[in-house]
């Protein structure tokens, strides 16, 4: 587009105003779906409660997310008298812009994506890491204990949860070769999808994902029985509607990424990458995979009660990392063997991995679920025995 | 093209030094470091105009998501009296300071009126691996040692921090 | 790029952003405030090794190596210092590097 446009003007204008397009129409693209999204959620949660869900603006219910948008929007804004108002109104306005920057590197067909950055994924981990700020200052800014304390809780969480979120993606990193999101998806057309690769990864980083969003399970920065909201405590109107808004964006973001990483993106199973039906029904493809996520998210939301604060850090860095290391571990000893088995038997590499990949998962995880039973039954017969017997 | 370059330079170096500024100027410490982020996006803006990407990912990804996080807990963990902008936040010395930071300013400076040639060369294709292959290649030892560091300041924050 | 700024530009604000930097670790008084002065410094550092590695020698990746050392010694050394900073609150109420001057006599 820029090509064209540059017959017009300067060069340099051409290309702002296809990135201004492409920025536009990926800000429209997110934030349509995450209207389609808090629908859903809606429906769903209804259906696993045993309700109806929203029913009552439109045929289902589907124009509720318009009307909870005007609802928003109405309601009165207000400043709490204590708060630093600069503070206070910078902590919004920081959490949608990682949620949207984000967009720029999700390939939606074999080289259509905004912005195919070498260092895809690192970009990815780069903004995200940078919404903390928003909750953080948020939190600050407000001058309430309980928003306080949801911004610090939301801060720990975030800050532990990146660490075994990263390290679940670095198999996935060392199979493909590149951090590249449209070589990532380019890869699992050869060496299959990495769900079958690296499966332990995958459960990890759905679960650190989850946290990542302050999803329930993970919702303790806004556990409403315990701290009121959290960091959204003092907000009303527009403001809140922006941490609403940066939530479910991020929900939609990080389906998004499970299924590029993990469900071969844009590819539809069983075709072959170069088949030109990927170019047209790629995004929509990709669209489902997501909405799967989305679905399963929803799912646990209905279904999980909440962790608690302790359980949580403690789970991260004693479960979740060292697994990822031993991951690691095992995909750098595996990878090379399995290049070298397919180069002696000529069989196709994928035929060799996934199997081979299956069953080292499986090992581990067996492995692990042993020593995590085995010690936690120790822990208990030792809690046991320390009990004083009532006189 | 050439105006356009420069003046983002422009814009990116302000920003970094506006930001440098204030957070030495800036009354309460949580507001210093609001400003310290604002420098570490700057700096990570240079990097991206030096065609470094990486080092701009890693300067957001270290600095602003963890480092300037990390600074803003712990100015809210060790509150008090400095958090209130009645007293001053700069000590007997500070006009010493300024004096020193300007004549360092001149003596640094005095590097760029040399005559840098600069090289015709462009930075590799894919410099990301080039960069991994010069860690684990003619830098394996320095980077060995610095994994050795970060995990020896992992413990020891741990153990200096836990009550 | 290399055309269109020059090398100096670069150390130029490299050299104020490392002023500034030391202006703050010395004027401060609050312990968190000279860290993010001695953060600012490190960071001036990490800006002229890449300019000098983008102008001076591109092919060759020192610049960025020694760059991204510079940066993960400098969280560790944030994490140190924020946890030393902690454990004097927590001993002594206090942050201000004035007030804590128990080895001064």
């Amino acid at each position: 587009m820029a090509d064209f446009l540059s017959q017009f003007m300067p060069a340099w204008l051409a290309l702002i105003i296809q990135h201004v397009v492409v920025g536009a129409v990926l800000v429209v693209f997110a934030l349509t779906n995450m209207l389609g999204i808090t629908w859903i959620e809606r429906k769903v949660i209804g259906r696993l409660q045993d309700r109806i869900g929203a029913n009552r603006a439109g045929p289902f219910g589907l124009l509720q997310p318009l009307a909870d948008m005007v609802k928003i929007l109405t309601k009165e804004d207000i400043t709490p008298t204590a708060a630093s108002r600069v503070i206070y109104n910078l902590g919004p306005l920081l959490v949608v812009p990682p949620a949207l920057l984000v967009f720029a590197v999700l390939p939606f067909g074999a080289g259509v994506s905004g912005s195919d950055l070498n260092i895809g994924l690192l970009y990815i981990f780069a903004v995200a890491s940078t919404s903390t700020l928003g909750i953080l200052i948020a939190g600050w800014g407000s001058n309430n204990k309980y928003s306080l304390l949801g911004a610090m809780r939301a801060v720990a969480q975030m800050v532990s949860y990146e660490v075994p979120q990263a390290l679940s993606i670095i198999g996935i990193v060392m199979l493909s070769g590149s951090l590249s999101l449209q070589q990532i998806v380019q890869r699992q057309s050869e060496i299959g999808w990495f769900v079958l690769l690296q499966p332990l990864a995958f459960v990890i980083f759905l679960i650190a994902a989850m946290a990542e969003v302050n999803r329930t399970p993970f919702d303790l920065p806004e556990a409403e029985s315990e701290i009121i909201a959290g960091h959204h405590t003092e907000y009303s109107g527009l403001k809140f509607g922006m941490f609403y808004l940066a939530e479910y964006i991020n929900v939609f973001f990080i389906s998004a990424l499970a299924a590029t990483l993990f469900l071969g993106g844009y590819q539809i199973p069983f075709v072959p990458a170069n088949n030109p039906v990927h170019t047209i029904l790629g995004p929509f493809v990709l669209i489902g995979k997501t909405f799967a996520f989305v679905f399963l998210t929803i799912w646990l939301r209905g279904t999980l009660p909440r962790v608690r604060v302790d359980h949580l850090m403690g789970f991260a860095w004693k479960a979740l990392v060292p697994l990822c290391l031993l991951n690691i571990f095992m995909t750098a000893v595996l990878m090379p063997l399995v290049g070298l088995w397919s180069a002696n038997l000529g069989i196709s590499e994928a035929y060799i991995a996934i199997p081979v990949m299956l069953l080292a998962n499986a090992v581990l995880a067996g492995l692990v679920l042993w020593w995590a039973g085995r010690s936690t039954r120790r822990r208990e017969t030792r809690l046991a025995e320390q009990v004083v017997p009532a006189q | 093209m050439n105006v356009f370059l420069t003046s983002i330079f422009v814009i990116v170096s302000v920003i970094t030094l506006v930001g440098a500024l204030g957070v030495v100027m800036a009354r309460t410490v949580f507001a210093s470091g609001l400003w310290l982020i604002l420098s570490f996006a700057g700096v990570a803006g240079l990097y991206v105009l030096l065609e470094a990407p990486f080092l701009a990912a890693a300067q957001i990804l270290i600095y602003v998501g963890a480092v300037a996080v990390l600074i803003l807990f712990a100015v809210m963990l060790t509150r008090r009296v400095m958090g209130d902008p009645g007293v001053s936040q700069n000590n007997s010395q500070w006009g010493a300071a300024a004096v020193v930071a300007a004549l360092m300013f001149i003596v640094l400076s005095l590097t760029s009126v040399q005559n840098w040639r600069p090289s015709t060369e462009s930075p590799p294709l894919l410099a990301v691996n080039a960069l991994g292959e010069a860690f684990l290649g003619p830098y394996l030892l320095p980077f060995e040692i610095v994994s050795v560091v970060l995990l020896v300041a992992l413990v020891g924050a741990i153990i200096l921090a836990r009550e | 790029m290399v055309e269109s700024v020059p090398l100096g530009a670069y150390l130029v604000v490299a050299a104020a952003l490392f002023a500034i930097g030391l202006y703050g670790a010395l004027a401060r008084r609050h312990a968190i405030a000279i860290l993010m002065g001695v953060e600012l410094m490190l960071n001036a550092v990490n800006v002229n090794l890449v300019a000098f590695w983008r102008y001076l020698s591109p092919a060759n990746m020192s610049g960025q190596v020694f760059a991204t050392f510079i940066i993960a010694l400098a969280a560790a050394e944030a994490a140190i210092g924020l946890a030393l900073f902690i454990a004097i609150y927590r001993s002594r109420d206090t942050v201000s590097v004035e007030e804590v001057n128990l080895m001064k006599w």
